[in-house]
């Protein structure tokens, strides 16, 4: 059983802060991570290959070289190979150019039975990149796993689609993107540290070492484009309202409703 | 930016066929042949492995011919019955594009696209919730949701129609599907977007979502490729309110299936038990505290904490107290949170337990005491007793779930 | 000319993984052992099963091969959390598996190390005895060679990880005769548990480390075969020695998590804490300790990592090993006591944090050569 792993390099969201004059995001001084979704991903992945005879795990990612300390981490958690696609030319991609630019370097992998994805990232946050590359390598997709199966070439997926639990079949090679719920991923093993700095080799891939169609890599391959960012300023009013009970919940209700926190 | 086939390059081999969402490439003498209508997507070139078809005249960025994309056309989820909720926000809102566009002098059709099998009258009722066009695809194949011909159908309706805008919701089903359809459209998706608005200048659709944890919000534009995709919240757009005199006109669209189509096998369908999620992870948490009094007053609380969908939490006096596990103590010594919305009930808020909740977005807080520390850590107060304010806000939650279904 | 402040980003991922691994199990429970003055062999065992134990052993002894600031790095990480569980792993790896590492023999070795490195077992160290703490002369400690076999006499206390339910045994320095100049001879033995005439006493009330296991032993003619000596007879105070030395730079390590995590505490909480109408971060009193605890930090960390780079390139490090312990020891002191003062009341109570580091630090100064014993250690070093 080969696996790919795709991962991504985030800021810890729960560590951006926000300039509150220009609503520009702080991003100094703001650890990057491995995105926690791929993190389960990748131990998925790690559970998967030990359930088979044979195979190996490799993770890809898409970044600056600076990702190269996130495919370390992915190394240090026991995957086998790590592969980062990075080029100036990839800067500025969507989602559409970012999965197009990964399946040209899943394309020259060659083996795999099966790809793996974290649901979505922390800072993006659109779920998009996995189901989009599903689509430009002509896979089965599931997406939201919270249980893998495999019996030979055929993978059962449990996936939480809302209000249901949908079990779905498909035949491998197949793209598969895990919800935060399927397992806990494991703790990075200190010798596994010292193997993946010692042992292991970051392979990057540039522009030139894919085949890629330039109207769809980067800025100009990317569809969507960032119009403006900007901030909900927000502090604690403090108002203090005093009316009878059932008043009360009139308004609780109208504030809920107002901020859209109701979910239905 | 016209695409041209290099005939000497184009082997016959038939893939840009398929490729092309708008089926303007058809085979003559064993050659790619363009006929009109082409958007320039660019998906044939994405596919010939002979480099013999190309843009001519290529300006470094793909331009689609934009001026053959009309009208907003609307992904319905449903049950076989009935429409789902966001579904019918989408309309609405796609009701309010069209009246922007009509007072930018453009005039715009909304469309339901309706996917499924034994539909009854719910195409009736998506004209009545502000559709002026349904397509619908009836077909048992289609009875439950399913990726693979989910994405055939939808492609080759907005293949056919060519929609200017695709809305969907951001539910699961929207988010599974809508991203496999923007890329084999070559086009942009923007997810969970929170509000949507015609720019005055340019008449293009200005998408906003959230984005790194909720800190800030990103206004995103789909300039120059069709349709303009976008997964839209469930909850924040308004319904169009039911007109069961409004006219709108309905047409039946078959889809050609293969057996080659079928790639994702539903095995089963389960109904999800309500799932506990960790409080770490909660996007609303009710809590108590010592103002509850005792057991009976946090089940109070969960009576609530149920009809929201929310977690239930504790101070530590009331962790202390016994009335609730440890697994529910919220702050320094507890746990810390970050819901979009906690309500602390009784809970005076010591500061080790406001250590615990300062990072939530919204807080409410219901006490007797207009003094308690809590007040200032609050966006609203409301004075009062919990006893009698809990209950009456459960049943008007219900009332208004039931009110908008 | 090689001047170089940057650390390797392995080191980066050590930490990383220490603290990812602190602060997702160890964090939530610490406390809570504390209070109960419980040890917990799950939490000794995840530690192994991360790979903490034997972090300096060679892999091919089942280690992890890891060197010296690796080390140091983790123990600080751990005790940034919970001084309980970092003095479980710190005297695991440098007095319970460091020895036998060392000094002992190649079977010694595969037949210890293996399960210690991964944390299936433990061994003590047992040095001290009730009527020779810093002055380790007047050991009484005995054992006499009977054919083939030793006889043990005697008493150690205070000795940590002597007495879970993972012990395997215990390292004990014992005379085993005398030397020409009339100075006692010292022999290390392993000795294991549930070997007739051993037995042990966990010693209960203690105020710090209430997650750590601290034991008695006791040798009431207990019969050991001549396998259980390490290295060789008469080595036993080189080995002391040696062990401390190296000891004393992971109680360096836990001085310095210790103070880490109780300014971390300090910082956070002055953020939150309003009085006078601002967050006490802004005022200037508070603020001065913040940055004086800071500073001090940083010094202790320059300090202990110098060390550890002596130790790693086989210089003599017995001074710097010195003034580490005794100089991260005190900071951690000093550090904790502000913490504390900046909490002010609340900082007297266990929802707090900073209360468990105030009383866990204040082993420190005392465990593996008091800072007294230590000055000595450093005013010889230099001539005195």
């Amino acid at each position: 059983m080969n696996i790919i792993v795709t991962v991504k390099q985030v800021p810890d969201t729960h560590e951006v802060k926000i300039d509150p004059k220009t609503g520009a995001l702080i991003r100094e001084g703001v650890p990057s991570i491995i995105n926690p979704e791929d993190k389960n991903a990748i131990e998925e992945a790690l559970r998967l290959k030990k359930s088979s005879d044979d195979g190996e795990v490799t993770v890809l990612s898409m970044g600056p070289l600076q990702a190269e300390s996130t495919l370390r981490e992915a190394l240090s958690m026991g995957v086998d190979r790590a592969i980062l696609v990075s080029d100036r030319a990839f800067a500025g991609a969507d989602t559409l150019a970012t999965s197009y630019t990964l399946s040209m370097a899943i394309k020259k992998i060659e083996r795999y039975d099966l790809i793996l994805c974290g649901s979505q990232t922390i800072d993006g946050e659109t779920g998009q990149v996995g189901p989009q590359l599903a689509e430009w390598l002509d896979l089965p997709q599931a997406t939201h796993a919270e249980e893998i199966n495999i019996q030979g070439n055929l993978v059962t997926v449990k996936s939480n689609f809302d209000s249901v639990t949908r079990v779905m079949e498909m035949k491998t090679p197949a793209l598969i993107t895990v919800s935060n719920r399927i397992n806990k991923p494991r703790y990075k093993h200190m010798n596994k540290v010292l193997r993946a700095y010692r042992d292991k080799a970051v392979v990057t891939w540039s522009k030139e070492d894919l085949k890629l169609n330039p109207i769809r890599i980067g800025l100009n391959g990317s569809p969507t484009w960032v119009r403006k960012t900007f901030v909900h300023s927000h502090s604690r009013d403090g108002i203090v309202v005093e009316k009878p009970a059932a008043n009360c919940a009139e308004d609780i209700l109208d504030f809920i409703l107002e901020k859209a926190l109701l979910k239905l | 930016m016209p695409v041209i086939v290099h005939e000497e390059k184009c082997t016959g081999c038939k893939l840009c066929v398929a490729a092309c969402p708008y089926t303007v490439i058809s085979m003559q003498e064993e050659k790619a042949v363009l006929l009109p209508g082409c958007t320039y997507c660019g998906a044939c070139i994405d596919t010939c492995e002979f480099g013999a078809i190309t843009f001519e005249d290529f300006q470094g960025r793909l331009c689609m011919d934009v001026a053959l994309f009309k009208g907003t056309h609307v992904f319905i989820e449903h049950d076989n019955q009935t429409a789902s909720k966001v579904s019918l926000e989408l309309l609405g809102k796609a009701r309010g594009l069209a009246d922007e566009f009509s007072r930018q002098g453009k005039d715009q059709l909304v469309t339901a696209i309706l996917i499924g099998y034994e539909l009854g009258d719910m195409a009736d009722e998506l004209i009545a919730y502000g559709a002026d066009h349904v397509i619908v695809v009836n077909d048992e194949s289609f009875k439950m949701y399913r990726t693979d011909i989910y994405t055939k159908a939808i492609v080759q309706i907005a293949g056919v129609k060519k929609p200017e805008i695709l809305l969907f919701g951001a539910t699961a089903q929207g988010r599974d599907l809508a991203p496999r359809i923007a890329s084999r459209l070559r086009t942009g998706l923007t997810a969970d977007c929170t509000a949507l608005e015609i720019c005055k200048d340019e008449g293009i659709l200005l998408q906003t979502k959230p984005a790194f944890g909720g800190n800030m919000m990103v206004t995103i534009a789909c300039p120059d490729n069709r349709p303009q995709m976008a997964t839209v919240r469930p909850g924040v757009m308004k319904k169009y309110p039911r007109d069961p005199d409004k006219i709108g006109t309905k047409e039946v669209m078959k889809i050609d299936l293969d057996e080659n189509d079928f790639i994702i096998h539903i095995r089963d369908i389960m109904a999800s038990t309500k799932k506990h999620v960790k409080l770490e992870d909660a996007e609303i948490i009710v809590a108590g505290g010592h103002g509850v009094n005792n057991q009976q007053g946090l089940k109070i609380l969960e009576t609530l904490s149920d009809e929201l969908g929310a977690e239930l939490g504790a101070s530590r006096a009331a962790v202390d107290e016994g009335w609730i596990g440890q697994d529910h103590q919220i702050g320094q010594t507890g746990k810390t949170v970050q819901p979009d919305l906690y309500i602390a009930c009784g809970i005076s808020g010591s500061l080790q337990h406001l250590a615990g909740i300062s990072q939530s977005k919204y807080i409410i807080a219901i006490n007797t005491d207009r003094k308690a520390p809590i007040v200032s850590a609050s966006d609203v107060t409301f004075i009062g007793d919990l006893f009698q304010i809990v209950p009456v806000l459960k049943d008007k939650i219900r009332e208004y779930k039931k009110r908008t279904d | 000319m090689k001047l170089c402040y940057q650390m390797d980003e392995k080191y980066e991922m050590i930490r990383m993984a220490a603290r990812e691994f602190a602060e997702g199990e160890i964090k939530p429970v610490a406390g809570e052992l504390d209070e109960k003055e419980e040890f917990s062999v799950s939490l000794t065992q995840q530690m192994g099963d991360i790979g903490l134990f034997g972090m300096t052993v060679p892999e091919e002894h089942g280690g992890q091969g890891l060197d010296y600031i690796s080390y140091i790095i983790a123990v600080e990480e751990i005790a940034r959390v919970d001084g309980s569980q970092a003095a479980t792993l710190a005297a695991g790896n440098s007095l319970g598996i460091d020895p036998i590492d060392k000094f002992g023999s190649e079977s010694q070795c595969r037949k210890y190390l293996p399960d210690l490195c991964q944390g299936k077992t433990l061994m003590g160290f047992g040095l001290t005895e009730p009527n020779a703490g810093s002055d380790a002369g007047a050991t009484s400690t005995t054992a006499v060679k009977e054919g083939d076999s030793w006889v043990i006499n005697g008493r150690k206390t205070m000795t940590t990880n002597a007495n879970t339910p993972i012990t395997k045994g215990s390292i004990v320095q014992a005379i085993t005769g005398a030397r020409p100049d009339g100075k006692p001879d010292y022999t290390c033995f392993i000795v294991e548990n549930g070997t007739p005439g051993f037995t042990l006493n966990t010693m209960k009330r203690k105020f710090m480390w209430r997650g750590s296991n601290t034991a008695e032993l006791f040798f009431n003619n207990c019969r050991v075969s001549n396998d259980a000596v390490l290295g060789n007879p008469g080595d036993g105070f080189k080995q002391m020695l040696a062990t401390l030395d190296g000891g004393r730079l992971s109680i360096g390590a836990m001085g310095i998590g210790c103070a880490q995590g109780a300014y971390e505490a300090a910082l956070r909480y002055s953020k939150e804490r309003i009085q006078f109408g601002r967050p006490i971060c802004k005022q200037q009193a508070i603020a001065f300790k913040l940055a004086d605890m800071e500073l001090k930090i940083e010094l202790a960390r320059n300090l202990l990592y110098k060390a550890c780079w002596l130790a790693e390139n086989k210089r003599p490090f017995g001074k710097e090993a010195a003034m580490s312990k005794l100089y991260c020891s005190e900071i951690a002191r000093e550090v904790a006591d502000e913490a504390v003062q900046i909490h002010g009341g609340y900082g007297l109570f266990k929802d707090y944090d900073v209360e468990r580091f105030y009383r866990d630090q204040r082993l420190l100064q005392i465990g593996e050569g008091t800072s007294e014993i230590l000055r000595i250690v450093i005013s010889r070093a230099i001539g005195c």
